[in-house]
């Protein structure tokens, strides 16, 4: 597709013409002919057949080959695909499993036409009511294995019953942020036998005996999150943990779990992984309670932000759970080192977090003493992190590969000179917001640790000497730095040419930067994926003409470059075909026109800030055509009236959440937001004051430090 | 305090008034003040202090008389006290701390007003009179019989039921006539009387049914056996004479009656508690022995195992041998023969929201989960919102129905099975056969819940959903959506 540039909207636009006008629904010889035709320079390559034989004369292995590249390549050409001939057709619908439908109105045509889908993913379906749902069980035997509810509301438990009942064989159900769900819905739940996979997380009403209906009727469980169940019980918990013996995850975040039920779950066979965290019933006691041993199979455990667990409890679970490869500590207690170093119980503690967290006196020294097989260390916003104990600790994390360092403002060179110099495998190095760490020191991270994979400098002292440097690692894939001011397009240009595998980069207020430096990036980075540009305000139409390159492109953020044009948009449109996020907020220039390019081309966008830019009704209603949009915020849009605004809300049925001026609120009709309402958009009236005025990043940074400082 | 203690039993008719006279006596104001302890013993009235004779609360004309002159002259003695107080005040003739000694008695006698006025009063209740009933040692006996005094609701049971006795004294109504005017106020609602005292009962019984277990299982022949008959059992009284065992719905009848045993039980104060520590080593320990042959608790079985107070003998005797004629009227199922039962139950009744798909109702959650805990396939089973018998028609997609059915159809059954898990409903079990109940009974009804899971098991996939109603599935709608897919 991208490789027929000229006219790539009459090609979307045919496909949809198809369905719509009877002489194509016949499939002319000729017509088929032409989309294989199209589809020719794909085709060749794994189809021996050219393009003069049809499509039909294969065997369905074969096609479902080719189907299966096809949307490896690009998930989008699945459906030019079907539309090339009637076996492309009848091929894409046996071979497809997973269905992500716009609209669950739509459900029983899809399972009728794709019969051998296993998945159903409903995301996209802000409102699914029980009668969709009920539409699986009208369909011909479900082998639906996989549904995901976890956008939607609008059901209850009828249509989980019908579902249920109609799909026996289902292992994956997840119903999280189901608000309105309780012990009925979760009743229902427990009739299928052989669910292996359940979320419930934000099932508010549930209680004990909805648990109990499941832990009864789901004996197969291996997967269950209960977070943010706040009826749930001791009483339920220990039925789950007497009923479900081959859970493996479990997630009871936020849930009252206690020292009467915690026994009962820490001794659940096979569990592998718990997540604990803010339980506040989780204190010493409970901690204290098991005895040494108690569970061997545990590998991770997250009891971060448990405030009731201190240094005690800590001390005596480690003896629990000899096996531990993961530890989350974060926002959960002070660190000492008498505590630390009970951690020598579990020596295969790999992944420690320690996020939020005070270190006591040698408390940082003693994880170097203790835990020599980490490979995963978190310190971000610890307080007490000082060069002394954080030098030491490196030096005998040898085999560290991730270190978050995130906000701890006492390092500086030293620290950075003992990381690099010790960890040199690092893959990982987040260290936001160092701000005593010298541009000098920063050039050492690149010098020393060339397999970083992911760096965070945000914040930072860095200048385009430690961008040269950076570029060694050539498989860096995410580089994060925004608010660097010092980096320019020289440092950028290093960045672009020996760093292939980049997909996500921040240069979020790089003042310093301007249209040359992200040409050559965009350039390098052929496989860029997201990139944030906000406040870069030199950039123009130059750069999104190059980003137009990256086809992989799935999220541009470029708020506040007052010098883009809708002629960038037009061009990032229509080459990135991917596009999902895009926010243009203070973009004042960009306008319908650009609007008329998105909704043409950028069939994958969800989520769209047009604030502050001149787009009117028009632009408004012609993005509105884009089914999957999830997305909008439109705030301090000057050509924006009432009416376009009700009529682009009312054509838009995927919405689930828009942010719009207060203002706006008394000027649209009440009945007509209760209807956009009711098919599941969640509205936001924000009353912000209108700023059109940007200031400099030196400006924006120096006041940011002055509240850090204050 | 002194005047009371050298009271001599045989002078009790009148004490009550003594402490009165004491006080009266006494010039000085302040001295009396000073001497609170005669008021002392209306605090605790049952004190147990043999030396103290006690102006009784019970409902006694006479004692309420002298009680309430009593308060009168208390106030009058507090008020002369103050009025000093208010007179000196002008001449400052007291010291700061004489004033403030004052201060603290007067508050003193108010706070001693207070407390008698309170009692006074509350004899007037009868559940005073019950609790009083029950702080009593369960049997009476000779030397007890000594002592008792005026009090005649706190005449211990005694059971030595004979048929002579009967003859020997005035028939209960008799006295009924003569004291119409005083009993009518206060124990004429003999209903409400019966259920307080059958509360109480139920109590006791569970005492009774602990009797073998908690260490009080007497070896044969340190105690004495008695044995009322089923008539004596049943009749509906309330007071029982600590000589004869006789029976009386009323407490001044009972008092009457006392009377017949001979002179010692005509005063008031001889009617008060007697001290139980000192009588209680040489009373012959009382046990009681279920008419009922071949039950546990009759003399005759081998296992006997005696029931500990006359009450425990009439609520095992009704529970055990009984019809149960009580029907609780909200769920027209349970039944029960001690009326006290019923009431505790119908307190909860309706209330067993607990229910398993099993068709078993909990009153308590957990007693639930450690039952869904315990049985394979059995799951909590919801509330239906519909009214029941609604739900049973429709063939709603909401599953509610079965364990309503099933409860229903497992009817007696369920509370066999429920019983075990609230005191309030184990009236049957725990006095008479505690072991045969656990045993047998409970096994029987794990079975039954067997019975009844295939059901429900087998009932599940045969319910119709009549859930595809009002699809949008017509064959032009679904290829016009086919152009919305999502691909991705």
């Amino acid at each position: 597709m991208k490789r027929s540039p000229p006219l790539p909207a009459q090609h979307v636009r045919g496909g949809n013409i198809v369905i719509s006008t009877p002489p194509l629904l016949g499939r002319s010889h000729q017509e088929s002919m032409a989309m294989t035709s199209h589809r020719q320079p794909k085709r060749r390559r794994f189809s021996p057949a050219p393009a003069s034989p049809p499509l039909d004369l294969l065997a369905d292995e074969l096609l479902f080959l080719v189907l299966d590249r096809v949307a490896a390549a690009d998930p989008r050409a699945l459906k030019s695909f079907a539309l090339a001939s009637r076996a492309c057709h009848a091929a894409e619908s046996r071979h497809r499993r997973v269905l992500r439908p716009l609209r669950a109105e739509l459900l029983p045509a899809a399972l009728a036409r794709y019969p051998s889908a296993t998945s159903l993913d409903l995301s996209l379906c802000a409102r699914v009511t029980d009668a969709a749902l009920s539409a699986v069980s009208a369909a011909s035997p479900s082998n639906l294995r996989a549904v995901d509810l976890s956008r939607s509301s609008g059901f209850g438990a009828a249509g989980l019953a019908a579902l249920s009942k109609a799909s026996p064989d289902l292992v994956d159900l997840d119903l999280s942020n189901g608000v309105d769900l309780g012990d009925v819905a979760a009743a229902e739940v427990g009739r299928v036998r052989r669910l292996q996979r359940l979320s419930l997380s934000r099932c508010k009403p549930l209680t004990d005996m909805g648990l109990g209906c499941v832990a009864v009727g789901c004996p197969d469980l291996r997967e269950l999150s209960l977070k943010w169940c706040l009826g749930l019980t001791d009483l339920g918990l220990k039925l789950l943990a007497h009923k479900c013996k081959k859970l493996r995850t479990l997630d009871l975040s936020y849930v009252m779990i206690s020292k009467n039920s915690f026994p009962a779950i820490m001794k659940l066979p096979n569990l592998e992984v718990l997540t604990l965290v803010g339980c506040t019933g989780i204190d010493d006691d409970a901690l204290g309670s098991l005895e040494k041993d108690c569970n061997k199979t545990l590998q991770v455990l997250d009891i971060s932000h448990c405030q009731n667990a201190t240094e005690a409890g800590v001390s005596s679970i480690v003896k629990s759970i000899p096996n531990l490869s993961e530890l989350n500590l974060s926002y959960c207690c002070p660190i000492t080192p008498s505590m630390v170093s009970s951690f020598h119980r579990i020596p295969n503690l790999q992944i420690l977090k320690l996020e939020g967290c005070k270190f006591m006196a040698d408390g940082l020294k003693s994880i170097g003493r203790s835990c020599g097989s980490v490979r995963e260390l978190s310190l971000s916003k610890c307080s007490g992190v000082t060069d002394a104990e954080l030098s030491f600790v490196v030096s005998r994390l040898n085999n560290l590969l991730k270190l978050d360092i995130t906000c701890c403002r006492n390092i500086t060179d030293v620290s950075i000179a003992s990381i690099t110099s010790s960890c040199t495998s690092l893959t990982s190095l987040r260290m936001e917001s160092c701000a005593h760490v010298s541009s000098e020191g920063l050039r050492l991270i690149g010098k020393h640790c060339c397999h970083l994979e992911e760096l965070d400098l945000t914040d930072n002292d860095l200048d385009d000497e430690g961008l040269k440097a950076i570029a060694r690692c050539s498989k860096l894939s995410s580089l994060k730095v925004g608010i660097c001011l010092k980096i320019s397009d020289e440092g950028l240009t290093h960045i672009g040419k020996a760093c292939p595998e980049l997909r996500d980069i921040d240069l979020y207020r790089c003042g310093g930067i301007s249209d040359d430096g992200v040409t050559q990036l965009a350039q390098g980075c052929t496989k860029l994926e997201s990139i944030n540009l906000s406040y870069c305000t030199d950039i123009t139409d130059r750069s999104l003409m190059a980003l137009s390159k990256c086809a992989k492109l799935n999220t541009l953020e470029i708020r506040g470059c007052p010098r883009v044009s809708s002629c960038g948009i037009a061009e990032v449109a229509m080459g990135c075909r991917l596009l999902s996020k895009l926010d243009i907020k203070k973009c004042f220039e960009i306008n319908d026109v650009g609007m008329l390019y998105i909704s043409q081309f950028s069939h994958s966008l969800r989520q769209i800030n047009l604030s502050y830019c001149s787009v009117t009704d028009i632009g408004l209603l012609s993005l509105s055509s884009i089914c999957g949009l999830q997305n909008m915020t439109i705030i301090h849009l000057a050509g924006i009236t009432p009416n376009g605004l009700i009529a682009a809300l009312m054509v838009c049925g995927g919405l689930t959440k828009v942010k719009l001026n207060a203002a706006f609120k008394s000027m649209m009709p009440p009945h007509m937001l209760r209807n956009v309402e009711a098919r599941g958009c969640v509205f936001q009236w924000i009353n912000k004051p209108y700023k059109v005025e940007l200031e400099p990043c030196d400006v924006w940074k120096q006041q940011s430090r002055d509240v850090l400082v204050r | 305090m002194d005047s009371n203690q050298n009271n001599s039993r045989g002078q009790s008719a009148n004490l009550s008034s003594n402490p009165l006279y004491y006080q009266f006596g006494s010039d000085n104001p302040l001295l009396s003040m000073g001497m609170q302890q005669p008021f002392h013993p209306f605090t605790s009235p049952f004190g147990a202090s043999s030396s103290t004779n006690i102006p009784q609360m019970d409902w006694n004309p006479g004692t309420m008389l002298d009680n309430l002159s009593f308060i009168e002259e208390k106030i009058r003695q507090v008020k002369d006290v103050i009025r000093t107080m208010v007179d000196n005040g002008g001449q400052l003739t007291y010291r700061p701390g004489e004033l403030g000694q004052q201060q603290q008695a007067v508050n003193a006698d108010l706070t001693c007003l207070i407390v008698q006025l309170i009692s006074t009063a509350g004899s007037l209740l009868p559940s005073l009179k019950n609790s009083s009933f029950l702080s009593h040692p369960p049997a009476g006996h000779m030397e007890m019989a000594n002592h008792v005094g005026s009090s005649s609701s706190m005449v211990p049971n005694t059971a030595a039921h004979s048929e002579d006795n009967n003859e020997d004294l005035c028939s209960p109504e008799d006295y009924e006539e003569l004291f119409k005017g005083f009993t009518d106020g206060a124990v004429e609602d003999t209903e409400i009387e019966n259920v307080l005292v059958e509360e109480q009962d139920t109590k006791d019984g569970d005492e009774g049914g602990d009797a073998g277990m908690d260490g009080d299982n007497l070896p044969p022949g340190s105690y004495e056996l008695l044995q009322l008959e089923r008539d004596e059992i049943l009749a509906p009284h309330t007071h029982f004479c600590s000589i004869c065992g006789k029976g009386f719905k009323r407490d001044a009848n009972l008092r009457m009656h006392m009377r017949g045993h001979g002179d010692e039980y005509k005063s008031p104060a001889a009617l008060a508690k007697p001290p139980r520590d000192a009588s209680a080593e040489h009373a012959p320990v009382k046990r009681y022995s279920c008419p009922f042959i071949g039950c546990k608790r009759n003399k005759l079985h081998k296992n006997f195992q005696p029931l500990k107070t006359i009450l425990c003998v009439k609520n095992h005797y009704k529970r055990s041998h009984c019809e149960k004629s009580h029907t609780c009227s909200r769920c027209h199922t349970k039944k029960f023969s001690v009326m006290a039962d019923l009431k505790t139950h119908e307190k909860h009744c309706g209330r067993d929201k607990w229910l398993c798909s099993c068709g078993t109702s909990f009153s308590r959650k957990d007693k639930l989960f450690a039952h869904v805990a315990l049985f394979q396939g059995h799951t909590p089973a919801l509330p239906s919102d519909e009214p029941k018998d609604s739900s049973d028609q429709v063939g709603l997609p909401g599953s509610h129905q079965e364990p309503a059915k099933l409860a229903s159809s497992v009817g007696s059954f369920m509370w066999g099975n429920s019983s075990g898990d609230d005191s309030a409903l184990d009236v049957k079990g725990l006095d008479s056969c505690s072991d045969d109940f656990l045993s047998t009974a409970n096994f029987g009804s794990f079975n039954f819940s067997f019975g009844q899971l295939d059901e429900f098991v087998y009932a599940v996939p045969s319910r119709s959903i009549e859930a595809g109603s009002g699809m949008p599935a017509t064959a032009s709608e679904h290829e016009a959506s086919l152009t919305d897919w999502s691909i991705c």
